[in-house]
């Protein structure tokens, strides 16, 4: 066995299950609790659900940003077989994250949803988020690679780093007054675009 | 109604066993005799330090407050006393029931200043002394769009503020929650500019349903709930009921408030609860109780209309939010 069968056959398959975890957490707690007010979500088990989704959409995608980087400094090329998994798990994520939005903290009340989109700025951020993380996964498979040509694709999944750059700005601005968290996942988000930027003014230098 | 105010010769409360600790402490006392663990002696001085679940407090009235408001349930003792807002110990949740455990709400002194003929540092059981507990059943609305009902005990601020002798200069009463970082370890980040600040305006202050509270579900108010004194206006959103108070300021001037300071636009002074003004970043037309899955319309001024219109009749309350 090469080493690239290795991953994809034992590493893949590994990291695939550990990126289930939080999900089969979430599941779980949701089911014992009964989305009552006593159980493991706490006594606001929706707004639990829908943070901790929100978190891991963050984590994932951030994830997924750090991957190009890592292969850099590491020299570690194997590295890239992982990143569209990790890519797609922050888009199924997000689509949990906006369905836990809909269905549970508004309860499908459409024109309040509407409301909430056109006038709430940080919703209007976290839906842009969503909109610009579509085209990434529809494009994500090897078919689609191929029919867009190499560098068009390439071009398209820059998406990915104004789509980082906004699922930061709506957490920070989801939260109330200066709060630690959402700074240290937007300073992870800058320095992971911040290195693109310094690598890019390199190379025309040169 | 005698209030005194403290002089350095004066014993320290703190050495007098207050009554309602006494009272707690007898039941404590007789029920760890029955239950024949003279182990658990240990295990006195630390719970009068901080008082567990189970302290009651003695000698509340019952009054028409006290029956549950009609077709709301109360919201259970544990999601009250883990699910709160109170930044001093932790930005989330569950943080202020974590890290206030170690919190000693006594001795606890309260300052009253400015505009009154009897401004002085009293100690907090003196303070207390002259008035009589209530037990009262409010709807509790937090700006964030979840609400609770929740069994407060406390003492109508009406009645303490007659017992200070406000002057004609005072138009307003601001607040201030004690501010030592060693104490509520939440006030070492900068969250907001601590020490927290809140206020009413006097005829609000003065209003029969605004409350000091000392307790809920009859028992010593939690570390977590803002041991051992905190304000309660329930037409308002919960920012303004100021938790662990150390100082009242009667003043002719608005004062400051940390929420308005921190972001003018989202929170203003009146903040009264009002559906159909939003807040900048949700919506205030619904709540979510805590314990129900579905959210609930907002009622103007939380429900306490008949209570509290009258003091805004007339104000545009988009300007006032």
């Amino acid at each position: 066995m090469t080493r690239a069968e290795a991953i994809r056959k034992i590493a893949k398959p590994l990291v695939f299950v550990a990126c289930l975890g939080p999900f089969a957490w979430i599941t779980w707690a949701a089911v014992s609790s009964g989305f009552g007010p006593t159980g493991p979500l706490g006594a606001n088990p929706i707004e639990y659900i829908n943070r901790y989704l929100g978190d891991w959409t963050i984590r994932f995608l951030l994830g997924a940003l750090a991957i190009t980087p890592v292969r850099h400094l590491t020299g570690w090329s194997g590295i890239m077989l992982f990143r569209r998994m990790i890519g797609l798990f922050a888009f199924f994520c997000g689509c949990l994250h906006l369905s836990s939005y809909i269905g549970l903290d508004q309860f499908f009340d459409w024109r309040e949803i509407w409301r909430d989109i056109t006038k709430r700025n940080y919703i209007t951020v976290g839906m842009a988020t969503f909109a610009l993380l579509i085209p990434l996964a529809a494009t994500s498979t090897k078919a689609m690679v191929k029919r867009l040509g190499g560098r068009r694709w390439t071009r398209l999944h820059k998406l990915v780093y104004p789509a980082g750059i906004l699922a930061c700005l709506h957490f920070y601005m989801m939260r109330k007054g200066i709060q630690l968290e959402p700074i240290i996942y937007a300073a992870i988000c800058a320095v992971l675009l911040g290195y693109r930027v310094a690598k890019g003014w390199r190379k025309k230098a040169q | 109604m005698l209030i005194k105010a403290k002089k350095t010769s004066d014993i320290a409360s703190s050495e007098i066993t207050p009554k309602s600790v006494y009272h707690s402490r007898r039941q404590f006392l007789s029920a760890a005799a029955i239950a024949g663990a003279g182990a658990a002696f240990g295990t006195i001085a630390p719970a009068l330090a901080a008082p567990a679940r189970g302290l009651k407090l003695a000698d509340v009235k019952e009054t028409k407050w006290t029956q549950e408001p009609l077709g709301e349930k109360l919201t259970k003792y544990g999601p009250v006393t883990k699910y709160n807002n109170f930044y001093e110990f932790g930005t989330g949740k569950t943080d202020p029931a974590e890290n206030s455990t170690k919190f000693k709400p006594r001795p606890w002194s309260l300052a009253v200043e400015g505009a009154v003929e009897k401004p002085g540092v009293y100690d907090l059981e003196d303070f207390l002394k002259p008035h009589q507990l209530e037990e009262r059943i409010y709807r509790f609305r937090c700006v964030e769009a979840w609400s609770m009902v929740i069994p407060w005990v406390g003492i109508p601020l009406a009645d303490i503020i007659k017992g200070l002798n406000p002057t004609g200069n005072a138009k307003y009463v601001a607040f201030e929650t004690l501010h030592d970082p060693r104490r509520m370890p939440g006030q070492r980040r900068r969250v907001l500019q601590w020490p927290y600040r809140e206020g009413l305006r006097m005829d609000e202050a003065m209003n029969p349903l605004t409350l000091m509270v000392v307790g809920l579900y009859g028992e010593v108010l939690p570390n977590q709930n803002g041991a051992p004194i905190r304000l309660m206006v329930p037409w308002k959103y919960g920012f303004k009921s100021i938790k662990s108070i150390v100082k009242m300021t009667f003043q002719s001037e608005q004062p400051p408030t940390s929420w308005n300071m921190s972001a003018a636009r989202e929170y203003g002074f009146i903040s009264n609860v009002n559906p159909a003004v939003n807040h900048p970043r949700w919506s205030q037309a619904k709540e979510r109780r805590i314990g129900d899955f579905l959210k609930r319309p907002t009622k103007m001024f939380n429900g306490y209309e008949e209570e509290v219109a009258h003091m805004y009749a007339g104000m545009d309350m988009r300007k006032n939010y």
